[in-house]
């Protein structure tokens, strides 16, 4: 497995990262030299193993359907960058619907 | 504009295979994973806590009833629940999400295997169900800049309130073979779903709110071929209208493509109040959604003892509660398809039946005066400001004599003013009916002094003739009187 | 040094209550400590002098009015920036949240106030809590007080260096690999992590769901099961937290008792790579152990070696989901906002900034494990292994109560020395990382300095879930036997950094 700075822009792009040239360049080996040293996960993964999510075996945690209150509306905004008319501010969106 | 094929001509050429994914919001007091009130209609951000806010260190935790609200349902669409599963996390960045992912289901949904019969036009049809999933619904966006459209918007205004209200996706399976009925049976699969979530009881299932949301998946197979066409799915189709609107236009959009000899793109299309379909903005690639188990919420795992103490409570299936319905009340099918042509009459009539009004006065109050006033209005006809409870007073009025029709239209008018009950609208605006011989007498003596002329002809046997007095006498008493008391009264002067 | 700073929370506590000191003296002297020493160690991000003073006079206020006091009431507690404290900013040692003020409180920090301990600020750590250094801290790297040019451990650095250097006699850790333990193996500390699910997550900025756990960090065995005792419970706000009693860490902490007890001796964690004073050190508080009446017994955990990657697939993929949430959009940073750049490049610009080298390594990594057409190789193989792992543990302790290995496999290495060298520096947590895949319990306790180097070892005990209370045990048993031996504390041993500034200024002269 090797990854190249396409690859690792590829997914920079996909984690919504901007990563100069210079970090591209420095990340794609050292993630190749991570993901040589994490193979042998996948060869011992072989054959029927239950995979394992949660460490512990939890179920059915629910809380009841009842309404316990919110913040405040200068608490809900206290950390925004950008607010306007008590809702959140955020620069344009270029969306699918066109 | 779309080049589009007759629908005939793609009948005629393709079998349309259509899917239905719909997203329906419950109707929990508090949101999926947190306290926050998801009542509608307050200010922006007021309902909001840590929690559906993705602040930092945030945790969620599961609201039970909503989770019992999607089995309901999937025991309702005749599904498998499952005996274990998770949630997972679907991963994309949008300022809607406040953790920029959205916590739902993904190979393990908690039902599945579901299937639903709808009648249309004296045909059954099957709809397989896929699965039924829980998630939780985003964020509002408003659009800043001129227009308030997203694409010349220079900003954008969040609003947090929606973010973490208990959403469900139903998806159906493919369902081939629906020829020229296909838009028809998507109608009326959404008009099922609508009507089950409320029979549920666990959603208002108001598509103009946005309770009930529907995605269509549509493709065009030549005829004859068995193997699905591409797809497209056409987003934001909320309404029963648009269901129907939004899967013809495709059928046509698609049929011109195919008949031209060139390829249907499977691509993202918005649907348009207007009345047709746009392409979404194309991605360099597919959306990369990076599921996995979500490590804060442990597994869901429904004992038996649990889903078969919530099959217990299912209400009646809709079809059959119809057909009951239809005979208890001895009304004839034409009678039926307009109760059941009208959004929301068979809930509103069955209730008002239950108030004590017969079926025909109710069927009478709800699809006439009441229908006619919430068009004028605009409103559903379960949104007027006057209920079951009171349309069975109002009738019960009438049936002592205490009021007439007139009257009762009259009280109607004022109930919706917020006058208050019928009874007390009658009794406020004193419209009871005239009941008092003597007042009455006079009126009759003082219309046959009024117009001698039809008094001769009703003396001289010409009955019919008497409603002209009639109208004269309910005049003079303002309306507030017996008709037919009225006639009486005549007849027995002149007769 | 002020007296006071050396004595343990639980006779400050009892100080505090019979009168003999007030909350308000004990606070004031580890403020003044930091005041000392904290330019030289750097394990605070922010110190909360008012506030702490303001709970260390309620508390007293409390005692002059008879009212009873908690086990540790008035004993200041230093706490880890990765926790929600209204009114201070929680960094994560990140420049993406530098001006972010949490409106509410993490579960643990209402516990620390509801029972009266006195915040004195927030600790450094590696950003997000990811490394073992505490250098990839945007704010600088927190210095080992046994010697300042070495790195305290991580990612819980503040916090043990904190306790090292005596400017607090408590402190709140968390674990997610060993964060809590590996620090305090290289300073000398004691650290818990609890059973998974023991402590409340909620309000702990998530580093990875699965995995992490806050836990108490302490000098004395004793004073982390009180620390431990006031902070672990069912947490309802917590999905993942056990709804039991917790373990009887306290009485276990006091008997200090391992007659009779099964220990094993993780076969798999020793040998190549380790220092040999390391080794040394393990191998005589095993002996101390049985000396004491433990019976010993070796295990082998055969998967253990696949403990490593398996995190490092397991970590990231959660990691780059978690940390997702850092956009710019609702608090935090927000770069590039020039009104007219999109909200994916201003997204993007944020995180670009926002996040260090080792975050945006773990990101990357995480999202390409989770990634389609990769997930099968990479994270469903790592689940996978992760059974097997856990199936190792419950092996192994069907033979024996408990397993221990050394807590890390060198002693504190230089500041530096393997900042750029990501696969060395992931090695440090090789021992600590089985119990974070498994979800047990686990702990680190000072079991002497490395003859080589003279920096303190970590001894690792870990126990089946939900038996804490067997770490207490151990580590007790361990503490009583090796103070006996080095006829005080470890820490005693450490340099004091007053003298030290004051040997530099008389250099100077
Ligand atoms: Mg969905
Ligand atoms: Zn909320």
């Amino acid at each position: 497995m090797s990854l190249t700075p396409d690859d690792v822009a590829r997914l920079a792009a996909l984690a919504r990262i901007e990563l100069t040239p210079a970090e591209l360049a420095k990340l794609a080996p050292q993630l190749d030299v991570i993901l040589d040293s994490v193979a042998s996960v996948t060869a011992v993964a072989q054959g029927d193993i239950p995979p394992t999510s949660h460490a512990l075996p939890l179920v059915n945690v629910f809380r009841d359907d009842v309404v316990t209150g919110s913040l405040s509306p200068d608490q809900v905004l206290a950390n925004a960058p950008d607010a306007e008319d008590g809702r959140f501010r955020v620069p344009r969106i270029l969306d699918e619907e066109a | 504009m779309d080049d589009l094929l007759d629908l005939d001509q793609v009948i005629e050429r393709f079998d349309p295979a259509i899917g239905l994914e719909v997203h329906v919001e419950l109707n929990t007091a508090s949101k999926m994973w947190c306290g926050c009130s998801t009542a509608p209609g307050a200010d922006p951000n007021t309902q909001v806590c840590p929690v559906c806010l993705g602040l930092p260190g945030s945790l969620p935790v599961v609201n039970g009833k909503a989770v019992e609200s999607v089995i309901r349902i999937g025991l309702a669409l005749n599904c498998d629940v499952a005996e274990w599963c998770r949630f997972s996390r679907k991963n994309y960045f949008y300022p809607d999400m406040t953790k920029d992912y959205q916590i739902s289901q993904y190979d393990e949904p908690i039902c599945f295997d579901g299937s639903v019969d709808l009648e249309v036009d004296g045909r059954t049809y099957v709809i397989g169900i896929e699965r039924v999933h829980m998630e939780e619904d985003a964020g509002k966006l408003v659009h800043g800049g001129a227009t308030g459209r997203i694409h010349d918007a220079d900003h954008s205004l969040v609003d947090y309130n929606r973010a973490g209200v208990p959403l469900m996706e139903i998806v159906t399976r493919p369902v081939p073979g629906l020829g020229a009925e296909a838009p028809a049976v998507a109608r009326a699969y959404m008009a099922h779903l609508r009507e089950l979530m409320r029979a549920l009881g666990v959603s208002d299932a108001r598509m103009e709110q946005g309770n009930l949301r529907c995605d269509a998946n549509i493709s065009l197979a030549p005829k004859g071929r068995t193997e699905l066409g591409t797809r497209t799915e056409t987003k934001n189709v909320n309404s029963l209208r648009s269901v129907e609107a939004a899967i013809t236009y495709e059928m046509r959009r698609q049929g011109a493509i195919l008949s031209s000899g060139a390829r249907v793109k499977q691509e993202t299309r918005h649907w348009h109040e207007e009345g047709y379909t746009s392409p979404g903005r194309s991605k360099e690639q597919a959306e990369d959604y990076r599921y996995f188990p979500e490590p804060d919420l442990v597994p869901v795992a429904p004992s038996r003892e649990w889903v078969e103490a919530l099959r217990a409570t299912l209400p009646e299936p809709p079809a059959g509660r119809r057909a009951r319905l239809q005979a208890e009340w001895r009304f004839t099918d034409l009678e039926m398809r307009d109760v059941l042509g009208t959004e929301g009459a068979l809930e509103l009539i069955d209730a008002t039946v239950a108030a004590g009004a017969s079926p025909a006065s109710a069927r009478k109050w709800w699809l006439g005066e009441l229908a006619r006033r919430a068009n004028e209005s605009g409103a559903a006809l379960d949104d007027l400001a006057i209920g079951p409870r009171q349309v069975a007073e109002l009738q019960s009025l009438v049936d002592a004599g205490t009021i007439n029709d007139k009257l009762a239209r009259e009280v109607i008018e004022a109930v919706l003013a917020g006058e208050g009950d019928p009874a007390a609208v009658v009794e406020a605006r004193g419209l009871a009916v005239v009941d008092d011989d003597s007042a009455l007498s006079a009126a009759v003596e003082e219309a046959i002094a009024a117009n001698p002329d039809v008094a001769e002809r009703i003396r001289a046997g010409r009955v019919q003739a008497a409603g002209a007095l009639i109208g004269a006498v309910m005049k003079q008493m303002h309306g507030r009187a017996d008709a037919a008391k009225v006639r009486e009264l005549i007849l027995a002067r002149l007769g | 040094m002020n007296p006071v700073l050396r004595r343990t929370a639980a006779d400050l506590a009892a100080a505090i209550r019979s009168g003999e000191l007030t909350s308000v003296e004990v606070t004031e002297a580890f403020l003044a400590r930091i005041e000392a020493v904290d330019d030289q160690v750097h394990a605070f991000l922010a110190v909360d002098r008012d506030r702490a003073l303001e709970t260390a006079r309620r508390v007293d206020a409390k005692r002059s009015a008879g009212q009873a006091l908690g086990p540790l009431a008035g004993v200041p507690i230093a706490v880890k920036d990765l926790l929600s404290y209204e009114g201070l900013p929680t960094t994560a040692g990140s420049r993406i949240l530098e001006n972010y003020r949490p409106v509410y409180n993490a579960t643990i920090v209402q516990r620390l106030i509801d029972n009266d301990l006195v915040i004195l600020g927030k600790t450094n750590l590696d950003e997000f809590a990811m490394g073992s250094s505490t250098e990839t801290s945007a704010f600088g790297p927190t210095h080992n007080p046994w010697d300042l040019e070495r790195i305290p451990g991580g990612s819980g650095g503040g916090s043990s260096a904190a306790l090292a250097a005596f400017e607090a006699p408590l402190a709140i850790g968390t674990d997610t690999g060993g964060s809590i333990r590996q620090p305090a193996s290289v300073t000398g500390t004691v650290g818990v992590k609890p059973t998974y699910g023991g402590t409340s997550r909620y309000g702990v900025i998530a580093m990875a769901s699965s995995l992490d756990q806050p836990g108490p960090c302490a000098r004395t065995v004793e004073d982390a099961a009180l620390l431990h005792e006031v902070i672990c419970g069912h947490d309802p706000l917590d999905s993942t937290s056990i709804d039991q009693p917790v373990p009887p860490v306290v009485e276990a902490a006091r008997r200090a008792d391992v007659r009779g007890m099964r220990i094993g001796v993780v076969r798999e964690l020793g040998g190549e790579g380790y220092a040999p004073g390391v080794e040394q050190r393990f191998r005589e508080a095993v002996e101390v152990l049985r000396e004491a009446g433990a019976e010993i017994v070796e295990v082998s955990c055969p998967h253990f070696v696949y403990a490593l990657p398996t995190y490092y697939l397991i970590m990231p993929a959660e990691v780059s989901s978690n940390l997702a949430r850092y956009d710019g959009m609702r608090y935090g940073l927000r770069s590039g906002d020039d009104g007219s750049a999109s909200v994916e490049q201003v997204m993007n610009r944020t995180r670009g900034e926002g996040f260090g080298e080792e975050a945006k390594r773990r990101i990357i990594l995480g999202t390409y494990a989770l990634s389609s057409g990769y997930y099968d190789a990479y994270y469903g193989s790592a689940q996978k292994v992760r059974t097997l792992i856990s199936r190792d543990f419950e092996a192994a302790f069907a033979q024996c109560e408990v397993l221990v290995s050394p807590a890390t496999p060198t002693t504190a290495f230089k500041l530096g020395e393997r900042i750029d060298d990501p696969l060395a520096m992931y090695m440090a947590d090789l021992c600590t990382i089985p119990s974070n895949l498994a979800g047990n319990a686990s702990a680190s306790f000072p079991c002497g300095l490395a003859p080589e180097d003279g920096l303190p070892v970590g001894f690792q005990v870990m126990a089946p879930p939900m038996a804490d209370d067997r770490l207490y045990r151990v580590g007790a048993a361990l503490e009583r036997a090796l103070t006996a031996r080095w006829g005080g504390p470890l820490l005693d041993r450490a340099p004091d950094l007053t003298r030290s500034v004051q040997a530099l200024v008389d250099e100077e002269k």
